[in-house]
Formats: structure tokens, sequence, C-alpha cells
């Protein structure tokens, strides 16, 4: 049986385009759990940290991690209906799981703090501090009525799934959270 | 090896993952280039993470060693 012999490095260095790939990590932030957004920016902050290029595409749910603490959304009746249910800011987020009302994220706020593991919005200033790009998705924002202004100050502004993918692929990884 | 000062010492005591190589990572900027940082944390994860932080980063690891209930490291900027 003949064995194909693949030029590793070439293949995996470069992109299709032909240019070669960053040292450099693309996330996609679609939740906007206490939980799956901690695991994001820890993992943004980390990668910044250890000399790596980090963009942050937040989409849906993830909105929520990156509006102004206290921002009602929402224009129409629904809209608004969606900003009062589902308020956005790191300190409004609960966890996805045992939440109950927001008692589960009162208790794990307080158990985080009592270890010593740094908050979302201390998470966040560091990530903003080591340059983490974040950027907005457009059609969410869109569908959930939110504008602009409600986001923190170093959000880019609001971009589409080419934007997203142009990161990625001259990443060296994805990740979907 | 231990007996040469270091330009820095870090308290990274009480800080948990993420945090002691986030603090590494702004520290290293603050030494010159062959100059080294010591470290003292209470995080057992600095075990597995310091050793990674320095392979992705190109930076030496000195000496990295449990004590009785901390962690001391020494990692020496080498780029």
């Amino acid at each position: 049986m003949a064995t194909v012999e693949f030029p590793l490095e070439s293949t995996l260095a470069v992109q299709s385009n032909g240019k070669a790939t960053k040292n450099k990590v693309t996330m996609i932030v679609c939740s906007g759990d206490m939980d799956k957004v901690m695991a994001a920016y820890i993992i943004a902050t980390g990668a910044a940290a250890s000399g790596m290029e980090v963009t942050m595409f937040f989409t849906f749910w993830g909105l929520k991690a990156i509006q102004k603490s206290g921002s009602l959304t929402g224009k129409g009746l629904f809209g608004r209906m969606l900003g009062v249910m589902n308020r956005g800011g790191l300190d409004a987020i609960g966890p996805s799981r045992l939440n109950m009302g927001g008692m589960g994220r009162w208790m794990f706020k307080l158990m985080m703090k009592e270890k010593g593991v740094a908050s979302l919005p201390e998470l966040y200033d560091m990530a903003v501090e080591l340059g983490v790009k974040m950027m907005p998705c457009q059609m969410s924002m869109d569908v959930m009525e939110i504008d602009p202004k409600l986001f923190k100050e170093n959000v880019t502004g609001p971009v589409g799934v080419a934007a997203m993918l142009e990161e990625a692929t001259e990443s060296k990884f994805t990740l979907f959270i | 090896m231990t007996n040469q000062t270091s330009a820095l010492v870090l308290d990274l005591k009480g800080l948990l993952c993420p945090m002691p190589i986030v603090k590494m990572a702004k520290a290293i900027k603050d030494v010159s280039v062959g100059e080294t940082i010591e470290a003292y944390a209470t995080d057992p994860g600095v075990m597995a993470d310091i050793p990674a932080w320095c392979r992705t980063t190109g930076n030496e690891l000195v000496t990295l060693e449990k004590l009785d209930k901390q962690f001391h490291f020494i990692v020496r900027r080498l780029k």
C-alpha cells in the first residue's frame, strides 16, 4: 500500500488564501450564562497573556457579556420584554444551571469571591488591558434590538459572519462557546 | 542559581487561574532580557501552568518548587 506524504508544515501553517496563519485564537461567544462567559474570558486572558492575538465575536445571548451594567435594551414591545427579562451586563448574568431566580448567581459570586477567583468585570478589564479584540454581531443586535451605545467602550463596531470568518481563517484555532 | 538576585519579586499568593500567568505576562515586560522574575503563589495550578506559559512564550523556567504551603518559581526573560 502506497503511503501519501503530506507536507505537514506547509499545509498547517498556510491558510487557503496563501497567507500565513498568525499566533492567534478566535472565539465565538454565543452563550450569555455566567459559567460559559467566565470560561470565555479566562481562555481569552490566558491566551493573550501567553502572547497570542485574541478576537472574541459575540453573538445572540453572548451580547449580554459586553453590555454595560444596567442597560435596558429593546424598542418594540417584544424587544423591551426581552430586555427586561434578560438583563445584560456582567453583574446580571446567571449560571446556566441552578440559577433559581438569581439565588444561584448570588451564591456563585460569593463562593468565587471567598476563593479569590477574579470576578467577571475584573476578567473583562484584564482582557481589555491585554488587547483582546471584541466584536458584536450585527444581525443579533438587530433581532434583539440592542443599541450599540449600550456596549462597553472597548467593543468594536458591529460586524457580520464574513468578518468573523476572516479572523478565524488566520487563527491557529477557533472556539465556539 | 537561586542566590542570584532577581530583578523583580512578585507576590501571586491568593490568586487563581488565570491571574498568575496574566500577572507574569505583565511583569515580564518590566524586566530586561536575561533578567529573572521570582514569584510566590498559592494556586497549585501554577505547577502545570507556569511551565506551559514559559514554553508558549519562549521564556526560561529556572526553577519551580513546592514549599510548605506555597509555590516558588523563577523565570528568566529570554526575548
